[in-house]
């Protein structure tokens, strides 16, 4: 397991050296290389293509999605099933255009996603810095046993504890709504608290014993000194969490039935399973599928980089 | 949140600083650190492993009180053919899944490795893996579509006759298990890729001047000290393909008749909509036995070649 703990910059040392020896090898274009880059090229287009696909067909006019259906580009392109499925147009419009009658708003469904991520994202990094830090750093009694009764519980797969939390979730009365369905992911994670501590094991601990010196409290240390210190992999952390959070659905589609809390995941189900006729209505499932992924695109542009250099064992979830 | 924490600095800065004392204050300090996760872990992790586990002995339909039954579930359970057949599609998926996934990821970021250190590259292939399953779902689902799916006008103008990728009992599995090697297939390679670099650059060298060809350097080099790694990813890769759910839940809820009804998804049923609630705890009880015992077994393994290494 010491495995997880040193990869964060160890990519770092060992990368020039391959880089040489790429380039040195980069002028010969060998029969090999060429195959290698075709498949990495054809791996491309495979990632890629499906997404294209999608959004030329939320493009597509609903009444021309046969038509269209073999076609690279829509012949009439529209916005109408965006505005539909973000719930901007009225009921005989979106009927018009394809829609079941049904109310669909996913610029509501974005938003109680957003929601959901951000009070997960944030507190659960918080909670499982401060308790990785305590594992790792302070003593106290029953500290060895404790870490491990927490850290087992990874081993326990979802629907498990699934079942009784939606009974307890429930019971509490916070069905459909935030609290409920933030609840048991808001305080820990067993993965992040792992995480948290492993990473705070190899820290020198000088700087704190100096400040502990200097008579600075404990609270303090962690507060001005240790999370400052450990902004990278909170913030790897951090976006891992969201974005497992954004892809949640088992757990919202429990506990957030209702429309005012419903996340986009669970919309798109909802979404599917309200298709009027025998057929889906292709182009506003693709249309609200976009709507879910363009929040993704944004954060790889803006922390992609962070994001793939930051993916080695740590990243695993 | 700052007021709280200044006043506990406070006094944690005048208390007495010989070292005596000094567990008592970590004492202190470190439960207040840890209460949230102490918390979370009790009320969410703790509480509902030991409630799932006395309701694996009752019969309790949501509504009411459980009601004792003994080991009744688990003699149902064995006698379920249900269970057993949903045993039987989830464990075809993840062979199907982590197969397929893994060795599509160790190909790609070997050629990653020799062949370039693009970023941009890579952002591409993670794309994927940050798309809700859902959505990646929905969009195999239009992709395939038997009449008007884009993999069916190209088979179509290949000479070949449509196919019903999802409608097929026999293909729907195989389906769902390649749509999510489409969607982890990039993640896993970027981890093999980040393990890959840290292999030595000098061993490479060493043996490409003893004229080792590619082929010979991923044998002989990279798949050796990889191991670890493989390993290691081997184990998440396969329990988390286990918990397959959002794809079959969001596309064919289990159809055609029962052919894609995956044991995540019997069991949400069981629970959730036949409110048998004591039976689908016994069958999520059974479920980590069955994962405990491969994660054990693989963690054996992985330590087998940890010392390898060294």
């Amino acid at each position: 397991m010491s495995l997880t703990t040193s990869t964060i910059d160890t990519h770092l040392d060992t990368g020039i050296g391959s880089d040489l020896l790429t380039l040195s090898r980069r002028r010969r274009l060998t029969p090999g290389r060429v195959i290698g880059w075709i498949v990495l090229i054809l791996a491309l287009i495979i990632t890629i293509f499906p997404f294209y696909w999608m959004v030329k067909s939320a493009l597509t006019p609903n009444a021309e999605i046969v038509a269209d259906s073999g076609r690279f580009w829509p012949t009439h392109p529209t916005m109408i099933n965006f505005a539909r499925t973000l719930g901007l147009t009225t009921l005989e419009e979106s009927q018009a255009a394809g829609g079941s009658g049904a109310s669909v708003n996913f610029v509501l469904y974005l938003w109680n996603s957003v929601i959901y991520c951000a009070l997960i994202g944030f507190f659960q990094t918080l909670f499982c810095a401060m308790g990785g830090y305590a594992f790792a750093r302070l003593r106290f009694r029953g500290r060895t046993i404790l870490f491990n009764m927490l850290v087992a519980a990874l081993m326990v797969p979802g629907i498990f504890t699934l079942l009784p939390n939606f009974v307890l979730v429930r019971d509490l009365g916070i069905l459909n709504t935030v609290w409920g369905m933030v609840a048991p992911s808001v305080l820990m994670t067993p993965f992040a608290l792992f995480f948290m501590r492993q990473f705070f094991l190899p820290i020198p601990r000088d700087v704190e014993e100096a400040a502990m010196i200097d008579g600075i409290g404990k609270i303090r240390i962690f507060w001005n000194i240790v999370l400052p210190m450990a902004k990278g992999p909170l913030i790897t952390i951090g976006l891992i969490t969201v974005v497992w959070a954004w892809k949640d659905f088992m757990w919202p589609l429990l506990i957030g039935r209702d429309e005012s809390v419903r996340t986009v995941t669970v919309a798109l189900g909802v979404y599917l399973q309200q298709s009027p006729n025998r057929q889906p209505d292709w182009t506003g499932l693709m249309a609200a599928s976009t709507i879910s992924v363009i929040p993704v695109i944004v954060l790889l542009a803006f922390l992609g980089r962070r994001i793939v250099e930051s993916l080695n064992f740590s990243g695993i979830k | 949140m700052s007021t709280v924490m200044g006043g506990g600095s406070r006094t944690a800065a005048k208390a007495p600083k010989p070292v005596v004392s000094g567990r008592e204050r970590d004492g202190r300090v470190a439960w207040l650190f840890i209460a949230p996760v102490l918390i979370g872990f009790v009320v969410f992790y703790l509480y509902p492993t030991l409630r799932g586990l006395y309701w694996s002995f009752t019969d309790y339909s949501l509504l009411g009180q459980p009601k004792w039954v003994g080991a009744q579930n688990y003699v149902d359970v064995v006698h379920d053919a249900d269970f057993w057949r949903s045993m039987l599609k989830t464990l075809q998926y993840v062979v199907i899944n982590v197969g397929s996934q893994l060795l599509l990821a160790l190909l790609l970021a070997a050629l990653m490795h020799r062949l370039t250190r693009s970023v941009m590259l890579r952002t591409t292939l993670l794309l994927p893996w940050l798309v809700p399953n859902v959505t990646t779902g929905l969009i195999w689902l239009w992709l395939l579509d038997t009449n008007l799916g884009f993999v069916n006008h190209l088979l179509d103008s290949m000479g070949f006759d449509h196919v019903g990728f999802f409608m097929s009992p026999d293909l729907v599995i195989p389906t769902i298990s390649l749509i999510n090697t489409w969607g982890y297939a990039g993640y896993t390679a970027l981890l093999f890729y980040a393990g890959m670099l840290q292999i030595p650059a000098d061993v490479y060298e060493a043996a490409a001047i003893d004229g080792a060809g590619e082929w010979r350097l991923f044998t002989r080099v990279t798949l050796p000290l990889l191991k670890p790694i493989l390993a290691l990813v081997l184990v998440v890769t396969l329990i988390g393909s286990f918990q397959i759910f959002d794809t079959v839940a969001a596309t064919t809820r289990g159809d055609p008749a029962g052919a894609s009804r995956v044991v995540y998804y019997y069991i949400y049923q069981q629970a959730f909509q036949f409110f048998h609630m004591g039976y689908a705890s016994t069958m999520a009880i059974l479920l980590v036995l069955i994962l405990g015992v491969l994660t054990f077994v693989q963690l054996r393994l992985l330590r087998a070649s940890e010392s390898q290494l060294s």
